[in-house]
């Protein structure tokens, strides 16, 4: 074990991990972050923390962060490169490091056209790819980019996202195993919807041994309704909604869209267990955290190991 | 045909209106015109194949800096029209003095000063 | 070349405001070809300030101007003897050419009337693209001639991001992922392996970052 993460430590013993997120809110009420987290007590192993995702201003990921640590989750910083340069960058992993937090997410970062602030100057000094290795260099090198020596190395557990359903996909496996190679160790991946892009890809994750190298956390987000499953379709990025999955959103009458919804979700996630190379699941419930526990229930997830 | 039309408009000749550039037209309200239209062949149908199509172009554009300086670019038309149309040209000829009636005189007719060429020279 | 666009009448009218002898300064290069500041274009601003000035009644008296090019001093000095006429200067060349205006003319306010925008070349007549940022270290021979910085909306150097789509970026969807066109390119190259190769993080004092840039040739000084 190289880190105190608890998913790296559920890893380590062959298990299977679930973990979910936790939007942080539009302003500096911290209850909001902690009765997000009372829904999903017990229910996951360890709770991403969104850094401004996109591209709105919410609290910092970081702080967040803490609240939740202090609640006794194992938080994943997640971390953006359009808003920090690499100075920025490295002294807010050191800080993670310090103040006991065990896993970061790289990330690009979305473009910020879609938030709040479009007419901000992005950074994007360095890439999400470039992110991972800097985070391995100051953990495992004790070296900073700059090549000066750290003194007191912060250790943490290395993640990063893949969406498996953008384009080019043949290149898709090609860009984890850069992910890989730069020192990532888990891989949650955008929300799947298309099972058979989504099969064709980790047999190109296995033809390359990624799987064995980084775990693949398969990301799911349930359906609220039919109106929901239509804007992931057509207005959010890199999404890829299947004709058949609206339909069946479409199928059902409007009061019990929620539970199909729900229920989509579930199947999913039973599939993708089945899937070799799949370690976990990362569940994002969307603005709808108190359904974490109910499809991690119905899924078989529950209970988790104790810490 | 003998066919009578306004006595208002003056004829500019040129061998097609692809020859037409924006500040000809610019230059004819500089010079205190109350309107411009441009009489091309028919779509199709230009003698060196697209001129009326760049003039049609041009004309649209023209009208943008019209309505940005002001003058409004109703007074700016593009017309198309064969060489065998009398009639129909006549009709235009009528039909734009109509329109250009209605929006009274140019608010710049005669304030423009010492009109310049292109070289600075005062024409 | 360097791509500009010309700013709008109403925010030129706007600067132009308290003046009434205006020299206008066009530039037969770069502006010249991207048709926003050369001879032409200063006629047709020229005439636009002219009208709107007179439908208000208002006068502007406007020397026209085109310069060779307004990047070098040689040719601003043609200017020397009669700029003394007019109250201002009003340069649509870009923004280098504006501002060495200034600097040769120091008690005259030279205004901007074009935004600089980019590098780029023209597509077809009357369209024109970006392709470079002047970064100062170029990485074109490592992703198939295709610049990551100047044509990934995030200047990722290991893209694409998640958000490339049908080859398009997240940003804009008549917008090209500039990754897709690297990967593209690398194929017809038969150079995709290139891609498995990571690049490293980039040392941007070469760019703005460093500071202004000069560049200097030894041999060549008088």
């Amino acid at each position: 074990m190289k880190t105190k993460s608890n998913i790296e430590r559920i890893l380590e013993s062959g298990g299977f991990v679930v973990t979910s997120e936790c939007g942080p809110p539009r302003g500096a009420d911290p209850e909001v972050i902690r009765k997000k987290g009372n829904l999903l007590k017990g229910v996951v192993d360890a709770v991403n923390v969104t850094d401004n995702q996109t591209s709105v201003v919410r609290m910092s990921s970081f702080s967040s962060c803490i609240i939740l640590k202090e609640m006794g989750f194992d938080p994943i910083l997640q971390m953006v490169c359009r808003d920090r340069n690499r100075i920025a960058i490295q002294s807010d992993i050191l800080g993670a490091g310090a103040l006991g937090i065990n896993n970061i997410l790289c990330l690009s970062g979305d473009h910020q056209k879609f938030g709040d602030h479009p007419k901000a100057k992005n950074v994007f000094d360095i890439d999400s790819i470039q992110l991972i290795n800097t985070v391995k260099i100051l953990r495992d090198d004790g070296k900073f980019l700059g090549g000066e020596e750290v003194k007191g190395k912060p250790v943490l557990f290395i993640g990063a996202a893949e969406n498996p359903f953008a384009d080019p996909f043949e290149i898709r496996a090609a860009r984890l195993g850069k992910k890989v190679k730069a020192g990532c160790e888990f891989i949650q991946t955008q929300c799947i919807y298309n099972m058979e892009k989504f099969t064709k890809w980790m047999e190109m994750v296995r033809d390359r041994g990624l799987h064995e190298r980084c775990a693949i956390l398969a990301g799911v987000t349930p359906f609220k309704s039919v109106g929901m499953a239509k804007y992931m379709k057509n207005s959010v990025p890199g999404m890829d909604v299947p004709d058949g999955m609206i339909e069946r959103m479409k199928g059902v009458a409007k009061e019990k869209q929620s539970e199909e919804g729900i229920k989509i979700c579930v199947e999913t996630i039973q599939k993708l267990r089945e899937i070799p190379g799949v370690r976990g699941i990362h569940i994002m419930a969307i603005e709808w955290e108190e359904k974490v526990a109910e499809i991690a229930q119905s899924a078989g997830l529950l209970p988790r190991p104790q810490v | 045909m003998r066919l009578n039309y306004p006595t208002n408009v003056k004829i500019v000749k040129v061998p097609c209106t692809g020859r037409v550039d924006i500040l000809l037209i610019l230059h004819a309200f500089e010079s205190g015109v109350d309107g411009v239209y441009l009489a091309g062949c028919l779509e199709g149908e230009c003698h060196f194949l697209r001129g009326n199509l760049r003039a049609k172009k041009r004309v649209q554009y023209a009208k943008k800096l019209l309505d940005e300086v002001g003058l409004g670019g109703a007074r700016l038309e593009m017309y198309n029209m064969s060489s065998a149309q009398g009639q129909r040209f006549a009709e235009v000829a009528r039909e734009m003095t109509e329109k250009i009636k209605a929006l009274g005189p140019s608010p710049v007719k005669n304030r423009v000063r010492g009109v310049q060429d292109s070289r600075g020279q005062v024409k | 070349m360097i791509v500009a666009n010309r700013k709008s009448l109403e925010e030129i009218l706007n600067m132009l405001k308290p003046y009434k002898k205006v020299l206008l300064l066009g530039c037969n290069e770069c502006v010249t070809v991207c048709a926003a500041g050369g001879e032409r274009e200063v006629g047709v601003l020229a005439s636009e300030l002219k009208l709107s000035r007179a439908k208000d009644g208002q006068e502007i008296e406007i020397k026209e101007q085109t310069l060779e090019r307004q990047c070098d001093h040689e040719y601003i000095d043609q200017v020397r003897p009669f700029v003394g006429d007019y109250e201002v200067i009003l340069s649509i060349a870009c923004g280098a050419g504006i501002q060495y205006v200034g600097e040769k003319y120091r008690t005259k306010i030279v205004l901007p009337g074009v935004n600089t925008t980019f590098l780029g070349v023209t597509l077809e007549q009357g369209v024109w693209s970006e392709r470079c940022q002047g970064c100062g270290e170029c990485v074109l021979h490592m992703t198939g001639g295709v610049c990551p910085i100047a044509r990934c909306a995030k200047s990722l150097l290991n893209g694409p991001c998640g958000g490339s789509s049908n080859g398009k970026c997240e940003v804009d969807k008549d917008l090209d992922c500039g990754w897709q066109l690297i990967i593209d390119r690398l194929k017809e190259l038969n150079q995709l392996d290139r891609y498995e190769e990571i690049i490293p993080v980039k040392d941007w004092t070469t760019s703005r970052d460093g500071g202004p840039r000069k560049r200097l040739r030894e041999d060549l000084r008088l």
